[in-house]
């Protein structure tokens, strides 16, 4: 954040995305009205679902869990200033890993074999992320276009080891084995253990991008590359690290996914998880603190789209409209400038070519 | 050094094909005319990315577009219970959207690639949405057999058949490189994108021409889409587009932002996975279908990979135009 002088309390950070999504439900509900139902009653469903009971924010908290890394996955490379949409693509490589490394390790401690899958995870996350970050270093090809391609490639790659090699035999589903009872993340406190990892990640990377070395040479990159350069800092080893830590943590997510919520990979489940990281990180304003807000509150829309598809007949699609119009309000300037004079956003587009 | 390569992958397809052509015209001849079926969609995309990039404005959303035209030719074509009907409603849409991106890439100077980020998000959002079962089109737009050429052994049996949005297409095409190369339109438009406060300037307004082009973009793009649900297979699914858009860029950037550059490219495409096909139907390889699905993904990052760093984009590409306050 370039310092200004006179510092005063800048009310946008909160304001807009408030803003955005009260917009992004009001065009919503209009979308739910011209089919005939009323809005009112289909986002109390949604919201009471979501929030109203512990039950309801238990199952919030499980669905924002994936959303919080994948949002934070794509939030520390917009930091950078590359766009990475291929949390997806890094996520099912992640939970695709760790379901493999959590039934084909038999007989470990669980203190060993859960690390173990989370590692795995990670790893295979971040070696999809590292395609698109030594591409984008090494050959100026837009990491946009190539995690986008990546994404589809990932897909039809875990569909592949699914199906074949990796089948749970004698059934005929699309699905690895059921991991190990030892690879299994327990809950705590009944609530999804993996929700702490993430919030605990979201909080190093604050830390990160706030007092080390590391975090400022991603920040000023980021924000002039052309500064970040000429002050002597390697623009290719901070396009490689952070698409690399951006890759680590969706394919984290991905692990958490498998090894607490699935159990196995399959390749229905997952769908769109990264996807929503887009939103959540926008929407948290690639702030890694920002990110666990925002995540929880998509979690608590997905969570609920089915009951308000029972309770009030809304196609659960309505939620990726909603997500879709609160992206759109998030980042459409019209807002931002309501509450704030000087244009403020992360800009990435530079041609294809560097 | 382009050239040598351009002419030998043409003496190359043109040894291969008679050589196929020897062993059994019949398939040799309908791969070809599948590989332009295939090529088609890519083709009229990358023109919009082309019409886009060369007054500036980088369009990443032409996938959102022909989602979202495929989806809305394809219903209101359904419920009118009239095909060419919907052909009008998809192109509308594509306009629309082509204003969207104008809207908020020139007036509101947002940055390009989020706006879109935000075009593809809505038109999956809006289309798995609205999406409902159980339509269908009174029938695809009929293809038409070309007088004269038709009857000609080889060529006929390539080019005749087509339906009447690739005809259009391709005669689009062609026009495109005309105008864009031929004509102050084009070198206006080359303008804009290369160095836009030289054009302004010498009298081009800016903001103008980008919004006209973005716009006829979307058009075109609507027209992409259309040919996808109306033409190619009349159906709608979600996610129907399955990432062509995506392909078109790295098609467009293939060809060196040249609309028949970008056409050679979008040829070459289709001949790739027309080719895997006939293969996989003649059962000559065994691959796994995901293999398959893989193959445009891999060929559009392979291709971007080798290609970057050696063309060069339009120099204005991405940035918003600020006029000069004096």
């Amino acid at each position: 954040m370039a310092e200004t002088k006179v510092r005063r309390i800048d009310l946008g950070p909160f304001f807009v995305p408030i803003l955005s999504i009260i917009v992004a439900l009001a065009v919503g509900g209009a979308m739910i009205a011209i089919q005939k139902i009323n809005p009112l009653l289909a986002y109390k469903v949604l919201f009471t679902t979501a929030f109203g009971s512990v039950d309801g924010i238990a199952t919030t908290l499980a669905k924002a869990t994936p959303l919080i890394l994948s949002g934070l996955a794509v939030a520390i490379c917009l930091r950078a200033g590359l766009f990475n949409i291929g949390a997806q693509g890094q996520l099912i490589a992640g939970a695709l890993a760790s379901a493999w490394a959590g039934y084909s390790f038999v007989g470990l401690p669980r203190l060993i074999h859960i690390p173990l899958a989370l590692l795995f995870g990670a790893f295979f996350g971040a070696l999809v992320a590292l395609i698109a970050g030594a591409l984008k270093a090494f050959r100026g090809v837009h990491e946009v276009i190539t995690t986008i391609m990546l994404n589809s490639i990932v897909i039809s790659l875990a569909e592949y080891l699914a199906s074949t090699p990796f089948k749970e035999p004698d059934q005929p589903l699309t699905r690895t084995p059921k991991i190990e009872d030892s690879a299994r993340i327990p809950d705590l406190l009944g609530l999804p253990f993996g929700f702490f990892i993430a919030v605990a990640v979201s909080i190093f990377l604050w830390w990160l991008m706030r007092n080390t070395t590391t975090g400022f040479r991603i920040e000023t990159i980021g924000r002039n590359k052309n500064a970040g350069w000429y002050a002597g800092i390697s623009i290719k080893r901070v396009i490689i690290l952070s698409m690399l830590v951006g890759g680590a943590i969706a394919g984290v997510a991905g692990a958490i996914e498998t090894l607490s919520i699935v159990g196995r990979f399959e390749p229905a489940f997952n769908a769109g998880l990264g996807f929503d990281g887009i939103t959540v990180a926008l929407l948290g304003r690639a702030n890694p603190l920002g990110v666990i807000p925002a995540a929880i509150l998509i979690g608590g829309m997905r969570a609920s789209g089915s009951t308000v598809q029972f309770e009030a007949g809304v196609a659960p699609e309505i939620v990726d409209l909603l997500l879709a119009l609160i992206l759109f309000f998030v980042t459409a300037p019209l807002l931002a400038r309501l509450f704030k004079k000087r244009h403020d956003g992360v800009s990435l587009t530079s041609g294809w070519g560097n | 050094m382009k050239i040598r390569i351009s002419y030998v992958i043409t003496l190359a397809f043109i040894a291969l094909f008679t050589y196929f052509y020897r062993q059994d015209g019949a398939i040799a001849t309908s791969v070809v005319y599948t590989a332009i079926q295939f090529a088609l969609p890519l083709a009229l995309a990358a023109m919009v990315g082309v019409m886009c990039e060369r007054t500036g404005i980088v369009n990443i959303g032409i996938e959102g577009t022909m989602l979202l035209s495929a989806f809305t030719a394809f219903f209101v074509g359904a419920i009118l219970k009239d095909t060419i009907k919907g052909l009008i409603a998809g192109v509308l849409t594509g306009v629309i959207v082509g204003l969207l991106l104008a809207l908020m890439a020139v007036s509101w100077k947002m940055d390009q690639i989020i706006a879109g980020v935000i075009i593809n998000i809505l038109a999956a959002g809006l289309t798995s949405f609205l999406y409902r079962q159980n339509y269908s089109i009174p029938s695809t737009l009929s293809p038409i057999d070309l007088p004269i050429i038709g009857t000609w052994p080889i060529i006929g049996p390539i080019l005749s058949f087509h339906g009447p949005i690739t005809y259009f297409g391709i005669v689009f095409i062609i026009g495109l490189w005309i105008a864009l190369y031929r004509t102050p339109w084009g070198l206006r438009s080359r303008a804009v994108g290369e160095h836009p406060s030289s054009a302004d300037t010498a009298g081009v307004s800016v903001t103008k021409l980008r919004y006209l082009n973005v716009t006829i973009a979307g058009a075109i793009g609507g027209l992409a889409g259309a040919y996808l649900s109306l033409e190619a297979v009349g159906i709608f699914e979600r996610g129907f587009t399955a990432g062509k858009g995506f392909t078109a860029l790295a098609i467009m950037i293939f060809g060196r932002w040249n609309p028949m550059g970008a056409f050679a490219a979008a040829l070459f495409f289709g001949l790739a996975q027309a080719v895997t096909n006939q293969l996989m139907i003649d059962e000559v390889v065994k691959i796994p279908p995901q293999f398959i699905n893989m193959l445009p993904y891999v060929l559009t990052i392979i291709i971007l990979a080798l290609s970057a760093g050696k063309v060069r984009p339009p120099a204005a590409e991405g940035i918003p135009y600020e006029k000069e306050k004096t």
